[in-house]
């Protein structure tokens, strides 16, 4: 069991939370002008390290803020 | 109930670890399952010998150590019916041909329909699978009730059960004997296989890849061949390329040794398990991955817990069973849960992938083995596995088993 810490309600059970998956993801500013590589990229492929990894999620049973954190895909340890 | 069968005495493991020389045809990534079969299949049908099979860890110690053996091709897509079906042919053959016991035991596999969607969908890949040729038939609750008289079938559980789909030809194999059967057949033909031998770079030169660096030293590959299932983004990022892969723990579990009381696959999606009973008579249990991504081995106590829930609601027998073991391995999933298979042009001229099986890949062992093997041989992708190139998610022809052939494999 994951400790997650929600930067709003402190440390708690990997079970109150939503996985969000790699953070800094955003948005095309404009999806009309990518080519199809570039928007396959966007859809679909997310980086998959062993090794630290920021990522999103949401504290959906409790305050349901989305935050983010490190987390280390190996030993699972936590950085908030 | 059908008697248990005798386990017979282990294979020997006939083969010696090699020390891997300076230059090889092929090189392939990954001693697991679809690594030795592809090495198999490329000595014994295509001729080429001179391969290396290396692996960071010991022969068949990752996924092919941790599945729940579950063999079935009932798949909902024509791409997925034909590769997986090709595999189940080579399973009812595979002991003549490797020479070597696998105990693939053809018990069939249920999928339960707890709901209106679930039946659904169940009868749609009953008619799809009936169309491709596949054994697959609709049953009522009490034809399922007849087949696992230990499953509640009644109208008791929060989620009873209004149906299956059944695949008599469907089954469980020895996962261990078939990798030594396979490590076994390839060393007898000149495969080099050699463990303890972690892939730490590549050199790229003109376009190829023209040599694998190693933790025993650097090799010359006319070929490469990446089979490395969960640390496949991985490899693949020290070949500069990202891969639409994301790596998840993916939990099973045994109880203590039992008497026989399920003699077929019991699959449930809905409620979310997945059971067998083992030869030697542990309940073999399995459900999803781990929600995050992790290259850890080990998931989260809930989602065993979770599982068992799910387990003790469709058998309240089992709620007197004590779990014996747990473990777990890393799957590569991909957005369409279909495997990412063909050459890797981003890397080099030379080198192939196979990856992208997620929580279903055992099955596809014999098949992939040797349809792979063909498209290396051969410098094109057989047509088995041309519908699974990486370039699907550019042209957004996927294959989308995601709701499908369901999350459980």
């Amino acid at each position: 069991m994951l400790r997650i810490p929600c930067p709003h309600c402190g440390e708690r059970d990997e079970t109150e939370f939503h996985y969000g998956g790699e953070a800094g993801v955003d948005y095309p500013a404009e999806p009309a002008a990518l080519d199809d590589v570039a928007w396959a990229e966007y859809l679909f492929v997310r980086a998959d390290p062993a090794d630290w990894f920021t990522e999103r999620w949401c504290h959906v049973s409790a305050c349901r803020q989305w935050f983010t954190i490190d987390r280390h895909t190996v030993s699972d340890e936590v950085r908030a | 109930m059908k008697p248990a069968p005798r386990l017979p005495e282990h294979p020997p493991r006939l083969w010696k670890d090699a020390e891997p020389r300076k230059a090889y045809d092929v090189v392939i990534v990954g001693g697991g399952g679809h690594g030795l079969a592809t090495a198999y299949h490329l000595a014994a049908d295509h001729g080429i010998t001179n391969v290396a099979v290396v692996e960071k860890g010991w022969l068949a110690g990752g996924n092919m150590a941790r599945n729940t053996t579950i063999i079935r091709s009932n798949y909902l897509w024509d791409a997925s019916a034909g590769i997986y079906e090709h595999a189940l042919g080579l399973w009812e053959t595979l002991e003549e041909r490797l020479g070597t016991t696998v105990m693939f035991d053809q018990r069939g596999v249920l999928n339960l329909a707890h709901n209106l969607s679930d039946v659904r969908e169940g009868k749609r890949r009953v008619n799809a699978n009936q169309l491709n040729g596949i054994d697959a038939h609709w049953l009522t609750p009490a034809e399922v009730g007849k087949l696992a008289p230990v499953l509640d079938v009644s109208e008791r559980p929060r989620h009873p059960v209004h149906g299956a789909t059944f695949q008599p030809r469907a089954g469980i194999a020895k996962h261990d004997y078939v990798a030594w059967g396979y490590a076994r057949a390839a060393y007898e033909l000149g495969v080099d296989l050699v463990s303890d031998c972690e892939v730490t770079g590549f050199t790229q030169t003109g376009g190829r890849v023209t040599s694998v660096s190693t933790t025993r030293g650097e090799i010359s590959a006319g070929t490469v061949v990446l089979c490395a299932a969960g640390h496949s983004a991985v490899l693949a990022e020290k070949l500069g390329v990202r891969l639409p892969v994301q790596s998840h723990p993916l939990q099973a579990l045994v109880s203590e040794l039992l008497e026989q009381v399920l003699d077929t696959v019991v699959m449930s999606n809905a409620v979310h398990v997945y059971v067998s009973q083992a030869h030697k008579g542990e309940l073999v249990m399995g459900a999803g991955v781990d929600p995050h991504i992790g290259y850890g081995r080990r998931g989260s106590f809930h989602v065993v817990e979770e599982q068992m829930a799910a387990a003790v609601e469709l058998f309240p027998i089992f709620a007197r069973a004590h779990v014996l073991r747990t473990w777990a391995g890393i799957v590569d999933v991909t957005p369409d849960a279909s495997p990412i298979v063909g050459p890797l042009d981003a890397a080099g001229d030379n080198v192939w992938i196979n990856c992208g099986w997620g929580t279903g890949g055992f099955k596809a062992t014999p098949g992939i083995g040797d349809v792979f093997a063909d498209s290396v041989a051969h410098g094109r992708a057989h047509d088995l596995v041309a519908p699974y190139a990486l370039e699907r998610f550019t042209t957004g022809r996927l294959i989308d088993e995601h709701g499908a052939a369901a999350v459980a494999h």
